[in-house]
């Protein structure tokens, strides 16, 4: 990878109205291309606004529409995450993320894990991501996840594995309230697990948390970068919008993995043949013919 | 053998007051200007559930944009109506009075002989008759000041007290709007006395509820924030009678936490198949 700078645009989406929230990225882009990043990345449905319900078919997008068009026009000299509401050619409506670059869509990431439970209806309203691919960029091999994509540790594995050594995390983590012993319940939880994750993986992890309030939902803020060696090297305020560009060195990257060869230590076939173990037990399949072994 | 030790025993409703308060400020600041208006409208009990919620909004607009009132009947205790001032004088609040006797009197003489509890109601929703009146001239949103101690146990008169547009308090059991109010600089006088609904003199909660704030807390959070179940709340030390008692009163209550009941006729029906949050409302 190259050393790359990212700006942190921790915002807070405005429910609903796809035009003032794409207004606002084009400003905070061009602050952060003023700044010096490489790289803008705003938090998980940063172009609608969370707590959406039935708003999901009202403000969902195309890929190649209008909207994503004007901010794609924006990525020329610097590279863009955003969240969105993608609309299928099926119609059917995905929680995603855009990585723009060079003025084109150089990847769409569709959330994979739906949060139904709690307070979230997610699998309620959206349709699920099927895939998960890391991506090259000028900067370096990149990856996508949202939210609580993250929860669940096979997806940052899969994502180095493939060679990512940036993973971008949009997120729309909802406050729980805060505690004296560790401050706002959600932002601490998501620290230790940012920090296990970027470790575990030694990739560079950059997780960008909404602010804002909807319908009695506060988001905490708090986004952070967390390095190859699981030190956290920035946090944002919390609950306030806020700007921050982070530089990302190439060679820490080198010495993390050089020390914990972690990525190369990784046993495929194993995970492999137990996934696919768990696989034929889980549906009930039949064993896989002898050759296939 | 060292003792064995359970998640859900660890009641523990402790709060970070500091970063509550910057929450709750920014909830009544974003629901108020997305709503389109600049100012708060407060009713000043002289209790300390007010005292919080007036004290939130004038972080939160600034004391010129929190209209406080008291509502005080002629059977209201003196030091209600002092304390109440004191708080709108401490934060710089402007402060209005309005005398809710020839309302309710007036409703007595049309209804006839009405009993306490059902006077009580009256006189909760005399006020909150005042209050949302007094939003609508000065174009301001009325805040809600129920805690969670007080809509779990279904202890407010619907349409009364628990009428309001935003509500910072619901999610506090009374415990914490204590320590919220601690860190605020609310008046020793105000957090330290016996919360009473000012409904007939001398009433307090606690005695209407049978039971003491920290303890029905407590059971509560239990309850409900850790997800126990009866036996874990019994094992946790917690009295048989006490916890069924609040548990029926909890599920019974629950007429008074939601919209009143549609029924669905149509294709699409308001609350179970059109669903919108209020902050996005096409």
């Amino acid at each position: 990878m190259h050393t790359r700078t990212v700006a942190l645009a921790q915002i807070a989406p405005k429910l609903g109205d796809v035009r003032a929230n794409l207004a606002r990225h084009l400003e905070w882009i061009e602050r952060a291309r003023a700044a010096g990043a490489d790289l803008a990345v705003f938090p998980e449905l940063s172009l609608t606004g969370y707590d959406l319900q039935d708003l999901v078919p009202e403000v969902a997008i195309p890929v190649d529409g209008e909207v994503l068009g004007r901010l794609t026009a924006a990525s020329r000299g610097i590279d863009i995450v955003a969240g969105f509401v993608e609309e299928d050619p099926g119609h059917k409506f995905y929680n995603a993320a855009a990585y723009l670059a060079g003025g084109t869509v150089a990847h769409v990431h569709r959330k994979l894990h739906l949060p139904t439970y709690g307070l979230f209806q997610e699998g309620r309203e959206f349709s699920v991501g099927e895939t998960l691919r890391a991506f090259p960029t000028a900067h370096g091999s990149t990856g996508l996840l949202l939210c609580e994509d993250l929860w669940h540790s096979p997806t940052t594995w899969l994502l180095a594995q493939q060679g990512a050594d940036l993973v971008v995390v949009a997120a729309n983590a909802p406050s729980r309230g805060a505690h004296p012993d560790h401050g706002p319940t959600s932002a601490s939880v998501w620290r230790d697990l940012l920090k296990v994750t970027a470790r575990f993986h030694t990739v560079y992890l950059v997780c960008v948390n909404r602010v804002g309030c909807e319908d009695g939902l506060s988001f905490d803020g708090g986004s952070t970068v967390v390095d190859p060696t699981g030190v956290i090297v920035a946090e944002l305020p919390l609950l306030d919008e806020a700007l921050e560009c982070v530089e990302l060195p190439a060679d820490l990257l080198r010495t993390a993995r050089t020390a914990s060869p972690l990525l190369r230590d990784a046993r495929i076939e194993l995970v492999h043949r137990e996934v696919a173990r768990l696989r034929r037990i889980r549906f009930d399949l039949p064993d896989e013919p002898e050759a296939e072994r | 053998m060292s003792a064995v030790s359970r998640s859900s025993s660890r009641i523990d409703l402790r709060i970070d007051a500091a970063c509550t308060a910057e929450i709750l400020a920014r909830f009544v600041r974003t629901e108020v200007l997305r709503a389109g208006r600049a100012r708060a409208v407060v009713g000043l009990s002289g209790g300390i559930d007010s005292a919080v919620a007036a004290t939130l909004a004038a972080r939160a607009l600034g004391p010129d944009q929190v209209v406080c009132l008291r509502l005080p009947h002629r059977t209201s205790a003196a030091a209600a109506l002092t304390d109440a001032a004191d708080v709108a004088r401490l934060l710089g609040t402007p402060l209005e009075t309005v005398d809710i006797t020839p309302i309710v009197d007036g409703f007595v003489q049309v209804s006839g002989e009405v009993g306490r509890v059902r006077l009580g109601n009256a006189m909760a929703r005399a006020r909150m008759l005042c209050l949302f009146d007094r939003s609508a001239a000065l174009d301001a949103l009325v805040l809600g000041t129920s805690n969670k101690s007080e809509l779990l146990l279904g202890y407010g008169t619907l349409h009364g007290d628990l009428a309001s547009a935003i509500n910072p308090l619901g999610d506090l059991y009374k415990t914490q709007v204590r320590q919220l109010a601690e860190h605020l600089g609310v008046p020793e006088a105000i957090r330290h006395k016996a919360p009473s609904a000012d409904l007939w003199p001398g009433q307090t909660d606690e005695e209407d509820l049978g039971v003491r704030y920290d303890e029905v807390d407590r059971l509560l959070w239990l309850l409900v924030d850790a997800r126990a179940s009866r036996d874990a709340a019994l094992a946790a030390g917690f009295a048989p009678d006490l916890v069924d008692g609040v548990r029926q009163r909890v599920a019974s209550m629950q007429f008074k936490r939601v919209p009143p009941i549609v029924a669905k006729v149509s294709s699409r029906t308001l609350g179970r198949d059109f669903r919108y949050p209020r902050d996005g409302a096409p």
